[in-house]
């Protein structure tokens, strides 16, 4: 048995390190959200350089290999400097989807600008209605000769006002919560008919809403087969949870940290509050909480990167992303109530990082939408 | 052992139900309802309409103008207020100034400020907590140094609710540095409009600049406005501080709350063909609630029924702070939960009066994260959920 880093995992992770203590300061990232991309172009031209971009995709298709431990390893990085390039969206979620599904030309000609730093894309998959379920696809795809035509309103698309392209999921036949019928197109946003309002989210990351109206696209925007493309949804929704999730554990062992030296330099009546027994305990239930939510996304990663079913990697990401959640809770609201006041502030970092917890546990489903799942496998 | 009210409070009831279903504006109401911060002209507007009845100051003893109401009165008054969510009065003046000037202020100072407290006429915030005195209030520094017929006062003051709005400022504030450290506090009133005070907002995790730092820099304070005696200030604020820690239960907004979490609820799609109120999970935590709800609501009606009696309000007023704010954080969660990607956009501006763009999420369902992360101050203020264990240590178990 044996859980250290692979030498390449410790590059990654340190390039990640050398980044976030030259470039990512609390001050940088505040102006980073205040701008209108709210990412920095000139972060992501070094990620690409750095190779960063091609963590999650197989060496067939230009990546690093694509293994889920990997990812593991650089978003929880990520997570300790509060990062808002839109790692997720762009490169996790649309890149891996292209990769499933794509073929030919089309795909190498995607990749290779998504890896270059060259091209943003975001995934327009949630709906109102929709809640966590990837199956329950209300917008439409109809069939028109060699078009379709869109119509639907999709939420939560992060990145959505930055993207060259966006990846629209909807349904070509079936009811609305078949597993069948759904597919994804590629949608150049400037097509007649999108309406995107913009937005940034309680973290800092930039979101929209994205309407579609009679949006006409030729058939062959279609990644992959016709209706089919559930399964690979499902399959990259969980690599990104196990993404998201190492990202949560980074967030809250920083809040962790910081609420210790917090402890350790507050004074009040005549001495450091870390002296108190009441205070002591709960950072220690505090690091607890860190180990365990560790743990188990390592167990999600490597399951993951294994040859298990699908049944049994699926069960591996909703332990992970159910007990991640009940750790969020439980560290980020502590972090907040130990510093006090400053706590709730903007001006310290750690409501930052507390506000990026919770949008953490809310993404790809809570903690009891994920219990569920475990329990209904 | 009874827990019923009498004939002559449910006819008070219907009488309280009456008129503030009458008197509290429709259009207030659906802004509270869309989770809409109430403008500063707003609340002193209802609290006018309140005094025209009669009704501003239910605390206040019948001589000050109060109501002169029964301990089951006032919580009768406090409880309909919570159900129709009309604001409570802004509790600086009237629940926290006011109550010192009538114990330890001259006849001259009890007839010059309570009457515009009464009225809301003036606006007051309050100056206690400083960068380096929070939960251990006794160490604050400010000071208040005796020249002639003035004081002169130099610090900083912090989390200043609504400083912004504020005509005066109550503040503790150190006149003798020899003595121990609770001995050397005093209670000063001082004009906000004074030369030498500046406010610099902070801004919570809502967005909202909320509360303020105070600075005081040779900031010259008339002695009239000493309350009661020079270093006597710290045992007048702890009298106070007891009046802060009271009603703050709020089980009869956490009741409107739970309501409108079931409404939403079931007009939430679960993803899967049913409603979150079918939801198992989801519905068993609202049941927790509602029987955390329960017990807290009868844990302060024994408590009214101990003070109704004669009984000074004791260590169950930290009861009741620790339960009343950590069950109001709970009801926060469920609001995220039910709201889930809706609640991510944030979108602070789209609850503020006047708001003219685009909506982002359906509802006030956006408003369910910025609620959430306002109120962790809950268990922060007010003495710190912390410091009230400690009382209940201390006071109750002898420990």
């Amino acid at each position: 048995m044996d859980f250290s880093y692979t030498e390449v995992q410790q590059m990654l992770q340190d390039s990640v390190k050398k980044f976030v203590v030259k470039n990512y300061d609390f001050d940088t990232r505040s102006k980073i959200i205040d701008s209108d991309s709210g990412y920095s172009e000139e972060n992501w031209k070094l990620f690409a350089e750095l190779g960063w971009l091609t963590v999650p995709f197989s060496e067939e298709d230009g990546g690093l290999g694509g293994s889920a431990v990997d990812l593991m390893v650089m978003m929880e990085e990520f997570g300790k400097a509060n990062l808002v390039e839109p790692y997720l969206p762009s490169v996790v979620l649309s890149g891996c989807l292209i990769s499933e599904l794509a073929t030919g030309e089309v795909k190498g000609e995607i990749l290779e600008k998504l890896v270059g730093g060259d091209l943003q894309l975001a995934f327009a998959a949630a709906e109102s209605g929709s809640r966590f379920n990837s199956a329950k696809v209300a917008t439409t795809a109809e069939s028109n000769g060699n078009n379709v035509v869109i119509n639907g309103k999709k939420i939560a698309v992060l990145n959505g006002s930055n993207a060259d392209e966006l990846l629209v999921v909807a349904r070509e036949s079936g009811g609305e919560s078949d597993a069948d019928g759904i597919s994804i197109f590629l949608v150049n946003p400037s097509t007649p008919g999108i309406t995107i309002r913009p937005f940034t989210n309680i973290d800092g990351q930039k979101s929209s809403e994205i309407d579609f109206n009679e949006v006409t696209v030729a058939s062959s925007t279609r990644l992959g087969e016709k209706g089919n493309a559930l399964a690979a949804i499902e399959r990259v929704t969980d690599k990104a949870i196990v993404g998201i999730s190492a990202e949560a554990v980074g967030v809250l062992e920083t809040l962790l940290q910081k609420t210790v030296e917090y402890s350790k330099t507050r004074k009040q009546f005549g001495t450091v509050i870390g002296t108190f027994q009441a205070l002591q305990h709960r950072m220690a239930d505090m690091f607890i909480e860190c180990q365990l939510a560790r743990s188990i996304v390592v167990m999600a990663a490597m399951k993951l990167d294994s040859s298990s079913g699908q049944r049994e990697k699926t069960k591996a990401v909703s332990a992970a992303k159910s007990r991640v959640g009940k750790a969020i809770r439980k560290v980020s609201q502590e972090a907040v109530q130990i510093h006090g006041g400053i706590g709730v502030t903007n001006e310290l970092d750690v409501g930052h990082y507390f506000k990026r917890a919770t949008a953490l546990e809310i993404m790809f489903g809570n903690t009891d939408y994920h219990v569920e799942r475990f329990a209904s496998l | 052992m009874k827990a019923e009210f009498t004939a002559e409070e449910l006819d008070f009831q219907n009488e309280v139900k009456t008129f503030l279903n009458d008197a509290f504006p429709a259009e207030y109401r659906e802004k509270v309802d869309a989770n809409v911060r109430l403008s500063k002209d707003e609340l002193v507007n209802w609290q006018k309409i309140l005094f025209k009845k009669g009704w501003a100051a239910p605390s206040w003893p019948k001589e000050y103008g109060g109501t002169g109401w029964s301990q089951v009165q006032k919580y009768i008054f406090a409880t309909e207020m919570g159900l129709i969510g009309a604001p409570e009065p802004i509790p600086f003046g009237m629940k926290m100034v006011a109550p010192i000037i009538m114990a330890y202020g001259t006849d001259e100072q009890k007839a010059r400020f309570l009457p515009d407290i009464l009225e809301s006429n003036v606006w007051w915030c309050q100056g206690y907590s400083e960068p380096n005195s929070g939960s251990d209030l006794a160490s604050l520094k400010t000071s208040a140094v005796r020249d002639g017929d003035h004081y002169i006062v130099n610090g900083a003051k912090t989390w200043n609710t609504y400083g912004q709005y504020a005509d005066w400022i109550f503040c503790l504030v150190r006149t003798d540095t020899t003595a121990k450290k609770q001995e050397g506090i005093s209670f000063l009133l001082i004009d906000m409009h004074s030369p030498g005070i500046s406010l610099k907002p902070i801004v919570l995790i809502d967005g909202h600049p909320e509360v303020n730092e105070v600075f005081f820099d040779d900031v010259r304070v008339p002695v009239e406005n000493l309350i009661g005696e020079e270093n006597k200030g710290w045992t007048y604020a702890k009298v106070l501080l007891t009046h802060e820690r009271t009603g703050i239960s709020g089980v009869p907004r956490g009741k409107k709350r739970l309501s409108s979490l079931k409404r939403i609820a079931s007009e939430t799609d679960d993803g899967f063909g049913s409603s979150m109120m079918e939801n198992d999970a989801f519905k068993n935590k609202i049941a927790s609630l509602e029987i955390d709800l329960e017990a807290i609501e009868y844990a302060e009606l024994r408590t009214l029924a101990s003070v109704s009696a004669g009984k000074a309000p004791g260590p169950e007023s930290s009861i009741l702070k620790i339960v009343g704010t950590e069950l109001a954080q709970r009801i926060d969660e469920a609001f995220v939960e039910l709201a889930a990607y809706h609640c991510l956009p944030f979108v602070p501006d789209q609850f503020e009066d006047g708001f003219q763009g685009d909506y982002i999420s359906p509802g006030n369902s956006a408003s369910a994260a910025l609620t959430y992360f306002n109120n962790r101050k809950a268990t922060i203020y007010g003495g710190s959920n912390e410091i009230q264990r400690n009382i209940i240590c201390k006071a109750v178990l002898g420990l």
